[in-house]
């Protein structure tokens, strides 16, 4: 054990724990701006850039970062004393200086980290006027990049390249031009950059913000030609709440139906039974292609990798061109469920689509680039018009005047809105192949589950495996979520190595509550654990918990798909890859 | 094999090529051709001689003959007079600004004399191209000592006892350096050469690089006997170009010799060395910058510990060293640590390399002990100051550096003393200021560079450093505040107090050396509106002499503000607080009496 | 090129190549060295000056002496060509007239190796400008 003292305390601490560790362990909070740290994720960032938690250590010429530098023996640490706080403010009146002061229109503003250093500085002037530095502001389809407002933490290039191994962000240009942008500053658009939306979730100023659509979607909702369909995605329930002061993981699914009917929305339906839709299509394809691997059939791609996640779809066209035939081609759920919407449902209730529109609640940015794509659209005519995330939503719920805590409890509109609790859990890591499991071994076995939960695929761990047992067919299951296991999955598959018979992946670390759409969790581990306990919560109060007893799914199905996989199942519910180059386009940008 | 009975060393430095003493050495071989003398006579390129400031240099031997600025159309002249007859060219002989003779031999040049040359030993007298004549000068002879007589830790010692210190800076001991990186155990070690030089004005590691390449790949070669390492990497920018040559045809022909690559001199030491290029980033010269540079990475510091000696290249075990400090390893271990530790002062041992330059006569590469003073370097081997102006300042040891003042001419220079003084050793850049320069300005200059340079990882070097540069561009516009001065204070502090890497931690000390030991000039530019030296453009005003002003109303009309006032046949006044400095005035005007002043008021009390 | 395999190897080039740079070594040291100057004027060179050189050039490595063999300019002695001027480190120079290879060798192994004099010594009577 490490003996040292820090403001006149003696602690112990582990060899290795950083001062800043030692300190928090001793109850005293230094501040920080750059780092973070996710320990079960194994996240953590921290370049000792922002230099805004130094301390002063005893025999030292200079002040030392203690978010990484190690605690030793015998050390005397000053956290707080007049050089210390001098210094620290010092550093943070210079970052600010080389901020925009436009708070008041920031959409960061109420969760900006280096607005709360402000306030809790006491910042009341700026002795350090002077040049700001400008850059062109980039808008993608998913993100818009403000990179004026980047302080060089770093947050996200770590995600993006240590995390999800996506390499579209990295700090560019020398000294005060120093940014975080894509290679030679082109385009996010242009770059390999997946919109997984993970930058956005760490970053602690407005830098890095969603596209908002929110104005699109009062638009539609204000034009009484038009009959607007929303859809709400599984983890969004789980995470709505906490825009509203409530306690992370509470479930807020009635109320959030509710809110949005009072906003104006048509039919309120539910992502989860397009959930319930995917796995029908998705878990029929893998008992084909398990079929087919057993019968010999070399044509057949083993394993099965799932595509309802759009970052992920993203991912493996920009890294596995080469590998595009191994996903199932059974489009998202968010997909399905407009290609139903506006065939389906439309003719149900005698609308054109062109008269209808369709709005998907997320919580993730891929998917406002996903509903853009063409092969998603019908003579142009997109079956997804508008997807906003979790955090707009709150922000219209709150423009609206909706007391949203007030609300009663709603259900959903039918025939979209009945689900099973196999279509919650697709929030989750591991949800979807969990689902899929409950699917597939009823169908292949012809027997009913005793058990639905298949715990050995849940938790946070990162690649996860599992076999599972169809009533004597082993089957070989992977889960990874975060894209930088992914890849690794991705690797033994190009390889030839790979011994699973399915994958599941998801592009965000810990899978959709953890989306790039979701309320800022201001980096607080216990807040994803709570998001994901919710949705298995609401799975078991479920009556209904596989897809395929969905009861509006087997009417659907009835009515107007005929068989999982059918020539119409087919044009509506199953789509194709397109093989995106990560060579770079350079577009010479002056800013 | 023929016996040359005379040679000229044609100077084939970065500095004379570029006035072209390439063309000379053609010239000189195709002249001797002509004349028949090729077998008497051998000229061969050699790295530099260190006085830049009159090359090209051609040296003739035996008898020590040094032409300075030779051109082309010289080397007839040479071989004629000189080759043929005997006789000097006496217009081309270096001229004592003092004594106002030619000097016949170069060893009696004030340049040379106090000079001591260790790691500049053959720099200047061997062709770097030609291994032989590296061998000839004991090359690899250090090398095959320590591998054949003397274990690892043996050779660290003598290192340790030497007292030799890196030469890129900082000062840390090399054979501790050394010693920390021999003790961790790893499947694989690296020797770093750091050849990233970087400080305005300095370019002794390109100048040892070009003259006498072999010296570094032996040290490398002995540092990886001594740390365990079997491969080493120069890394080197890739504006050097002919040091990059240089040292490529020097690993080429040490591999063919054997003395790099599988079983060194049959023992069972292997070692080989490759280049790395870099883009000539400032930061890069940083060790951990570098090292992710070598990597592949973005050239930006991380925190120190881990140590290069602990997670370098690769996260191996890394034993950075700069190239002049290398350069001093075989002749240690040849004459030995006593001999070494001879020269110098008390901390501060053998010699240090330093690069003239500024307002002083004799430009160029110097090596000197350490322990002379800054009067001996500036004066005796720098031949004082140029135009005889008055001596102001010398700033060494680069962007990290400061300013040095009258008061230190007679400090004894080494690492210790130049800290105290508020400067530091750096990598030996010194420039010479006399009274015409403006201390702000030269801040200013420094910053300019730190601003460019900094990599902009951490907030206090990034938006610091430009604060201050801004806050002394608005002193020398004239628009500096009393608060401005106490903000220089404050933010040169907290930089150097929180700056992750070596380059935040030193960039305010030209600011504070300027403002410790000139702070009258910073206040005359704040409180008076006056540069001192004239150099601040703001800060100069037109002024009407009134003996001169006839009245004429030829300035008044002209002035495009209304700047000027004064009835016809009185005296004009320029208004300064109008005046925008247009200069028309002083152009109109056909009495002189409009000039350019550094201050307004004394004129008007006169 | 041949490669060097042991520290003897070394050696034995070291030796082999010094002799390419031995001219500039002693150059810095000229002190210490024997110097041995050939008066290679028209005069000189018409007399046979070069053979002299050459000879000194050669022979007294050769015979394991330190010198240091430069050209110099007419010495004055025309009447005495080739003139050569020896100078012995801690004494006087002296000059010998009427030099050809024979007498060459004579100076070298007498008045160099065991320091005495030869016949044909000029007497130096003048000083030149160039004298400290």
């Amino acid at each position: 054990m490490i003996k040292l003292t820090i403001d006149n305390k003696t602690i112990e601490v582990e060899p290795g724990t950083t001062i800043l560790k030692a300190a928090r362990q001793a109850g005293i909070e230094i501040p920080t701006l750059c780092h973070f740290e996710m320990c079960d994720m194994g996240i953590e960032n921290k370049p000792g850039g922002c230099r805004i938690c130094v301390v002063e250590v005893e025999g030292r010429r200079n002040l030392a970062p203690s978010c990484i530098t190690e605690a030793q023996n015998g050390m005397v640490i000053n956290t707080h004393n007049i050089r210390v706080l001098n210094a620290r403010k010092t550093v943070l009146k210079l970052i600010i200086s080389d901020h925009p002061f436009d708070c008041l229109v920031c959409a960061k503003s109420g969760h900006c980290e280096l607005q709360h250093l402000a306030t809790q500085f006491g910042i009341r002037s700026l002795p350090y006027e002077g040049e700001q530095s400008h850059y062109r502001k980039d808008t993608s389809p998913s993100i818009i990049r403000d990179v004026d407002k980047c302080i060089m933490c770093r947050r996200c290039e770590m995600v993006c390249n240590e995390v999800q191994t996506v390499g579209a962000l990295s700090a560019v240009n020398r000294g005060f031009m120093a940014v975080v942008a894509p290679a030679f500053e082109m385009n996010l658009e242009n770059s390999p950059c997946t919109y997984c939306g993970q930058c956005v979730s760490v970053c602690p100023t407005g830098a890095l913000t969603e596209v908002d659509h929110s104005n699109e979607v009062i638009r539609a909702l204000s034009n009484p030609k038009k009959t607007v369909v929303v859809q709400t995605a599984p983890a969004v329930r789980a995470a709505l709440g906490e825009e509203f002061g409530l306690e992370p993981g509470t479930l807020v699914t009635g109320k959030l139906v509710a809110a949005l009917r009072r906003l104006g929305f048509d039919y309120v339906f539910d992502t989860d039974f397009s959930a319930d839709l995917t796995i029908m299509e998705e878990g029929t394809e893998l008992l084909n292609r398990i079929k087919g691997h057993l019968a010999g059939d070399p044509n057949v791609r083993i394993p099965l990798l799932t595509s309802c996640c759009p970052g992920w779809v993203n991912f493996f066209e920009h890294n596995f061109p080469d590998l595009l035939d191994v996903p199932s081609s059974a489009k998202s759920p968010q997909q399905m469920f407009g290609a139903i919407a506006k065939s389906y449902f439309a003719d149900k209730i005698g609308v054109n689509r062109k008269d209808m529109i369709v709005v998907s609640i997320m919580p993730c940015l891929a998917k406002k680039y996903e509903c853009q794509r063409d092969e998603f659209k019908v003579d142009g005519n997109p079956d997804v018009d508008y997807s906003i995330s979790t955090r707009e939503l709150a922000a219209l719920i709150k423009q609206a005047n909706i007391d949203f805590l007030e609300l009663p409890d709603e259900d959903y509109d039918d025939p979209l809105g009945e689900s099973s609790g196999a279509g919650v859990i697709f929030g989750n890591t591991g949800g979807v192949i969990e689902a899929a499991c409950r699917t597939a071994y009823e169908l292949y076995t012809g027997k009913t589950l005793d058990k639905v939960e298949f715990s050995e695929l849940r938790g946070m761990e990162g690649i996860r495996s599992a076999t599972v047992d169809f009533d004597g067919l082993e089957l070989n299951i992977g889960i990874a979520h975060g894209l930088g296991n992914a890849r690794k999955l991705l690797d033994e598959v190009r390889a030839g190595k790979s011994q699973y018979h399915a994958i599941e992946i998801m592009a965000c670390p810990g899978g959709c509550i953890s989306g790039g759409g979701q309320p800022y969790t201001h980096l607080k581990e216990e807040v994803l654990m709570k998001r994901t306990a919710a949705l298995y919560t609401e799975d078991e109060r479920k009556t209904i918990r596989k897809s395929h007893e969905n009861p509006s799914i087997i009417k659907l199905y009835k009515e107007y798909l005929g068989e999982p996989g059918s020539h119409r199942a087919h044009s509506l519910l199953h789509t194709e890859y397109f093989p995106k180059s990560n060579e770079v386009t350079i577009t010479l940008n002056n800013h | 094999m023929s016996q040359y009975k005379i040679h000229m060393l044609v100077c084939a430095g970065t500095g004379c090529q570029s006035s072209q003493s390439g063309l000379i050495y053609e010239m000189l071989q195709d002249e001797l051709e002509r004349k028949g003398l090729r077998d008497d006579v051998q000229v061969i390129k050699t790295g530099c001689f260190g006085f830049c400031e009159k090359g090209p240099i051609v040296k003739i031997l035996p008898d020590n003959t040094f032409y300075t600025q030779v051109k082309p159309e010289d080397v007839r002249e040479i071989v004629d007079e000189h080759i043929i007859k005997g006789r000097s060219v006496h217009r081309l002989l270096y001229l004592d600004p003092e004594t106002e003779e030619h000097v016949l031999d170069s060893k009696h040049m004030g340049f040379y004399k106090k000079q001591l040359r260790i790691a500049l030993r053959n720099c200047g007298t061997i062709d770097p191209e030609n291994i032989d004549e590296s061998i000839a000068r004991d090359a690899y002879q250090a090398l095959g000592m320590a591998l054949t007589e003397l274990s690892p830790q043996e050779t660290i010692d003598i290192i340790k006892r030497s007292g030799l210190r890196g030469r890129g800076g900082a000062g840390f001991p090399t054979g501790i350096k050394w010693e920390i990186a021999s003790k961790n155990d790893a499947g694989q070690k690296y020797v770093v050469c750091n050849a990233d030089e970087g400080d305005p004005g300095a370019f002794m590691d390109r100048s040892i690089l070009e003259g006498d390449p072999h010296s570094i790949l032996e040290a490398m070669a002995i540092c990886g006997y001594c740390i365990g390492a079997t491969k080493g990497l120069i890394y080197i920018r890739a504006e050097y170009p002919l040091a990059i040559k240089r040292l490529k045809i020097a690993i080429n022909q040490a591999r063919e010799y054997g003395l790099l690559g599988e079983h060194i001199l049959g023992t069972d030491f292997s070692f080989d060395i490759n280049l790395r290029y870099g883009a000539g980033a400032f930061v890069c010269g940083e060790e951990t910058s570098l090292i992710h540079s070598m990597e592949g990475k973005r050239g930006e510091p991380t925190n120190k510990p881990p140590f290069p000696a602990q997670k370098g290249y690769l996260g191996k075990p890394t034993n950075v060293n700069n190239v002049e400090t290398f350069a001093n390893i075989p002749v240690i271990l040849l004459k030995g640590a006593e001999w070494f530790s001879s020269i110098g002062t008390e901390k501060s041992k053998g010699t240090k390399v330093f690069a003239l330059a500024g307002k002083i006569n004799n430009v160029g590469l110097i090596e000197v002990p350490m322990g002379i003073t800054l009067r001996e370097i500036i004066y005796e081997i720098g031949g004082g100051i140029k135009g005889g102006k008055k001596f102001k300042a010398v700033q060494t040891g680069g962007p990290s550096g400061g300013c040095l003042t009258e008061k230190h001419l007679d400090t004894p220079i080494d690492y210790e003393s130049l800290t105290a003084a508020g400067s530091m050793m750096g990598s030996g850049g010194m420039i010479v200021l006399d009274e015409d320069d403006c201390m702000v300005s030269v801040a200013k200059f420094y910053l300019d560079f730190i601003v460019e340079e900094s990599c902009g990882k951490c907030a206090p070097c990034r938006i610091g450093n430009k604060r201050l540069y801004e806050t002394l561009e608005r002193i020398c516009d004239g628009k500096g505040t009393e608060e401005d001065l106490e903000k220089l204070y404050n933010l040169s502090n907290v930089i150097k107090d929180t700056s992750l890497c070596g380059l935040g931690q030193t960039s305010p000390n030209p600011v504070l050396s300027t403002l410790n030991n000139f702070y009258d000039e910073y206040k005359e530019h704040v409180f008076d509106k006056k540069c001192r030296s004239g150099k601040c453009k703001n800060l100069l005003y037109y002024v009407i002499d009134d003996e001169n002003c006839v009245g004429c109303m030829a300035c008044v009309r002209s002035c495009p503000v209304n700047a000027i006032t004064g009835a016809k046949k009185q005296t004009h006044y320029i208004h300064q607080d109008k005046c925008i400095k247009c200069g028309a005035c002083m152009q109109k005007c056909q009495f002189d009496a409009i000039s350019l002043k550094s201050d307004y008021r004394v004129s008007v009390e006169s | 090129m041949a490669e060097i395999k042991t520290l003897a190897d070394l050696k034995r080039k070291q030796e082999e190549v010094k002799t390419q740079i031995d001219l500039r070594d002693k150059a810095e040291n000229p002190g210490s060295q024997v110097q041995v100057k050939v008066a290679m004027a028209t005069c000189g060179i018409a007399s046979g000056a070069k053979n002299v050189m050459d000879f000194f050039v050669r022979e007294l490595p050769k015979r394991g002496i330190g010198a240091v063999v430069t050209q110099t300019g007419c010495m004055g002695y025309c009447f005495a060509e080739p003139t050569v001027e020896i100078t012995i480190p801690g004494k006087d120079p002296i000059v010998f007239g009427y030099v050809d290879p024979r007498k060459a060798d004579e100076i070298i192994e007498f008045y160099i190796k065991q320091g005495e004099l030869v016949d044909g010594i000029i007497p130096q009577n003048y000083n030149t400008i160039n004298q400290d």
